[in-house]
């Protein structure tokens, strides 16, 4: 056994060859408790990515990876996860049956409060299968023997869904030679599926799999999913292309209007509140008007002697064409002219949500109007390692290297 | 810009000059209806033109609608008195035309009715930035010179009491200061306002400029004038002079005198000019300004004086001043105490629709939303009916 592991002994290969890495290694229980279990169970159920780190060439010196994570430390793991989740439950006085997982993240943040503004540094408590990566199971037999018939292609997981999905395509397409030409086409189910639904992301694609992915394969494995929705499918291959969907929530139901208010004559108006960088504003927009607007008490035109900001103030009546309808009375504070202009922008479009239509208000919500468009910082790489090598590039890129990364204010 | 030939197609093609240029579909009905809503007598262009160029002629029937002023007129009456925007509007246009709005007209109306046996009334112009004071003031001015009166017209009293290069030691008095820059440039255009009343109007005192000229009694004043103009030196000193004679003969009912100042809160207010000390100076250390405030006072007859508050130009005012006690000040207050306050206010709906009309004859709103009501609205919106507003905006459409 350890004769054809030790040939392949300094690949850097970080996935397929681990098998022989454990056995070079001081092997413990880990390995030997695996390979028995996985030889009981049949081909990988339980994927898990391992992990390793580049190996040195020498041989003789160890390599430093981490250990896989085997089942049973897994499920070590969740047991430990379920009794403290009930401790957790206990100590905050909590039914520790309906103890959720947002009950969890709420007691955690309370009793180990943080500073930290990187939030994946907090302290967190959640399910292993969440914090240990997944992992590919054993994919080789004592003998050295792989368990798929795949496996030579390298990436076995997605050969082998490629292969099912073409065979389901076969299948749809020798059913539909088959039968007389009757319009069978559950064309309305597949509507209702493409609606309100995505295909999976690349990313997401492979964690699924657990095998890296190249854009091409994801390009491709997409086109066959959609093949195999244009031929006639019947549920079976519903349920399979509906396991790579993902829904997407629409967003409308997330806004909230601001009620419609009544004042002491009964006349109705509503508030809305809007922010923009530093700037806060608050507009009371009453439903029937002569076009006044009142910014702090004056006039918006003394207000904001600039045409840009006027301009921003129109914008939202104009798309509702609702220009010299309403009345609005609005305090800002903060931030400078044009934040203030923004920041009232979206205060009144949040208040004209409450007298109009619903498709309206949807309209809006596409267009951007009720939305605050937060601009945060991205980090980009320095200034002077992107110096090309002209005749003042290179007196710079000799000199030292500028202090500090560059923070670069991206839309997001 | 609209050069020349934009002229000749509109009056060429009056009645169809929508068509030509993409016009909506409100604008044919607007001449249909047109002549039930005017007077009778005149068959008037457009809903926002009027054929009277007579402003004695201009009643509230007019209000709303756009008069031009001939050349001609143009050229001897206001020589200096025009904003430079509306300068370069009637140079864009081809024609000076000024809209009839109410505190004009009710300016017209008190000077229509002036009893000349009486002081002098001052009537005050005042309202916030942009809303036509400059030009209700031209209005009047307009009236008064077709009516044959003596027009004293300050364009901007501001440019007396800043940014000064010549300040010389006034020769008639050590303690004030002369301008001869300023005032030679006044004289020369009061000379073109008033030729015909230079030669008619005799001083009545001899006048010793220096060791080899002076004026004798009873010689036109004109000649005052002409040693102003060319005697920069004594220029300031020749301001002075007409101002002291029109007030002493205005009374004598040979010619009816308005004396018309635009920004008059420069005269009680601060000014930017130093001595070579570094100290400042006051406006009554100025000659001119000095000259000017006698003439404010109410102690003539046979003439009238309209005033403009502005705090456009004005020094050490906050920009949202526009009352009179806030750009007068107390001393300046007083010392106009009593006038007759005109306010002037942006744009109506019906003198903003006859603007925009304006402008649509015009050609000069090209965009193709803008005789649209949503473009209309827009404008409105934007310019919330401010004349000055909707003129910088309407510049870029």
């Amino acid at each position: 056994m350890a004769a054809p592991c030790a040939s392949l002994g300094a690949v850097v290969s970080c996935r397929l060859f681990l098998g022989s890495r454990v056995i070079l290694a001081r092997s413990k229980g880990p390995w030997g408790a695996s390979a028995a279990g996985l030889q009981a169970g049949a081909a990988p159920q339980l994927s898990r990515l391992i992990r390793t780190t580049v190996v040195t060439t020498k041989k003789n010196v160890p390599a430093s990876r981490h250990e896989p994570y085997t089942e049973d430390f897994i499920k070590k793991q969740v047991e430990e996860f379920n009794i403290g989740k009930r401790h957790l439950a206990n100590m905050m006085g909590e039914d520790p049956e309906t103890f959720t997982q947002e009950d969890v993240d709420r007691a955690i943040t309370y009793l180990f409060p943080s500073g930290l503004f990187e939030k994946r540094a907090r302290p967190v408590m959640k399910h292993p299968e969440q914090i240990f990566p997944r992992q590919r199971a054993m994919q080789w037999g004592e003998d050295g023997r792989p368990f798929h018939f795949l496996f030579y292609t390298g990436k076995q997981a997605y050969y082998s869904l490629m292969h099912d999905i073409y065979g389901k395509i076969l299948q749809a397409e020798s059913r539909e030679s088959q039968l007389p030409p009757k319009n069978l086409l559950p064309a309305n189910t597949e509507v209702i599926d493409l609606i309100g639904s995505r295909w999976l992301i690349k990313e997401e694609l492979e964690e699924m799999l657990v095998e890296k992915l190249s854009d091409q394969d994801y390009v491709q494995f997409i086109r066959l999913l959609e093949k195999l929705l244009r031929s006639a499918c019947g549920p079976g291959e519903q349920e399979l292309v509906r396991r790579f969907r993902r829904s997407v929530a629409a967003r409308s139901q997330q806004q909230q209007i601001p009620p419609v208010q009544h004042d002491a004559q009964g006349a109705p108006f509503s508030i809305g509140q809007g922010r923009r960088k530093t700037a806060q504003a608050e507009a009371v927009v009453t439903a029937q008007g002569s076009g006044r607007i009142q910014v702090n008490g004056e006039d918006y035109l003394h207000y904001f002697p600039v045409l840009q900001d006027r301009e921003q103030l129109m914008f939202p009546f104009h798309f509702l064409d609702r220009l010299g309808k309403h009345d609005v009375t609005c305090t800002v504070s903060g931030g400078g002219r044009s934040a203030q202009a923004g920041a009232l922008r979206l205060a009144m479009a949040r208040a004209l949500c409450s007298f109009i239509s619903k498709d309206e208000v949807e309209w809006m919500r596409q267009a951007g109007w009720t939305r605050s468009g937060l601009r945060r910082m991205r980090m980009c790489p320095p200034a002077w390692s992107r110096i090309q090598s002209s005749g003042i590039g290179t007196a710079l890129s000799t000199a030292q290297p500028l202090p500090g990364m560059q923070h670069q204010l991206c839309l997001l | 810009m609209l050069k020349g030939a934009t002229r000749f197609i509109s009056r060429n093609y009056k009645l169809n000059p929508r068509c030509f240029f993409h016009m909506g579909t409100q604008a044919p009905q607007s001449i249909d209806v047109q002549p039930d809503n005017q007077v009778p007598v005149e068959r008037p262009r457009t809903i926002s033109r009027t054929n009277e160029t007579d402003p004695a002629q201009h009643g509230e029937q007019h209000e709303g609608q756009h008069y031009s002023v001939p050349l001609q007129d143009l050229k001897t009456v206001f020589p200096h008195g025009l904003p430079p925007r509306f300068v370069m509007q009637v140079k864009t246009f081809g024609e000076a035309c000024l809209m009839v709005r109410k505190p004009a007209l009710e300016l017209l109306h008190y000077l229509k009715n002036t009893n000349f046996a009486y002081p002098a009334v001052r009537y005050v112009l005042y309202g916030e930035r942009g809303t036509g004071k400059t030009l209700s003031l031209c209005h009047a001015i307009h009236f008064c010179a077709k009516h044959g009166w003596l027009i004293l017209h300050i364009p901007d009293a501001h440019l007396w009491v800043k940014n000064c290069r010549e300040l010389l030691q006034s020769t008639y008095n050590k303690q004030r200061f002369d301008q001869p820059l300023e005032a030679s440039t006044w004289l020369k255009n009061f000379k073109i306002t008033n030729e015909h009343f230079l030669s008619q109007i005799k001083v009545q005192e001899k006048y010793i400029w220096n060791k080899r000229e002076s004026t004798e009694k009873g010689s036109p004043l004109g000649e005052v004038v002409e040693q102003g103009i060319t005697r920069v030196k004594n220029a300031t000193d020749a301001v002075g002079i007409v101002l002291k004679e029109l007030k002493r003969q205005s009374s004598s009912g040979l010619f009816h005198l308005l004396v018309a100042v635009d920004g008059v809160n420069a005269l009680w207010g601060r000014t930017t000019l130093k001595r070579e000390d570094k100290s400042p100076i006051a406006p009554e250390e100025l000659a001119l300004i000095y000259n000017l405030r006698k003439m404010m006072w109410n102690d003539w007859h046979g003439g009238a004086i309209v005033l403009t508050l502005s705090q456009t130009g004005s020094l050490f005012k906050r920009s949202k001043a526009y009352l009179p006690h806030e750009l007068l000040g107390k001393e300046g207050f007083d010392a106009l105490d009593p006038f007759v306050p005109i306010l002037v206010s942006n744009y109506n709906l019906k003198e903003f629709e006859s603007c925009i009309h304006y402008y649509l004859e015009n050609s000069w709103l090209q965009h193709e939303k803008a005789p649209t009501e949503e473009g209309k609205k827009e404008l409105l919106f934007l310019s919330n009916a401010n004349p000055a507003q909707l003129e910088r905006l309407c510049a870029y459409l």
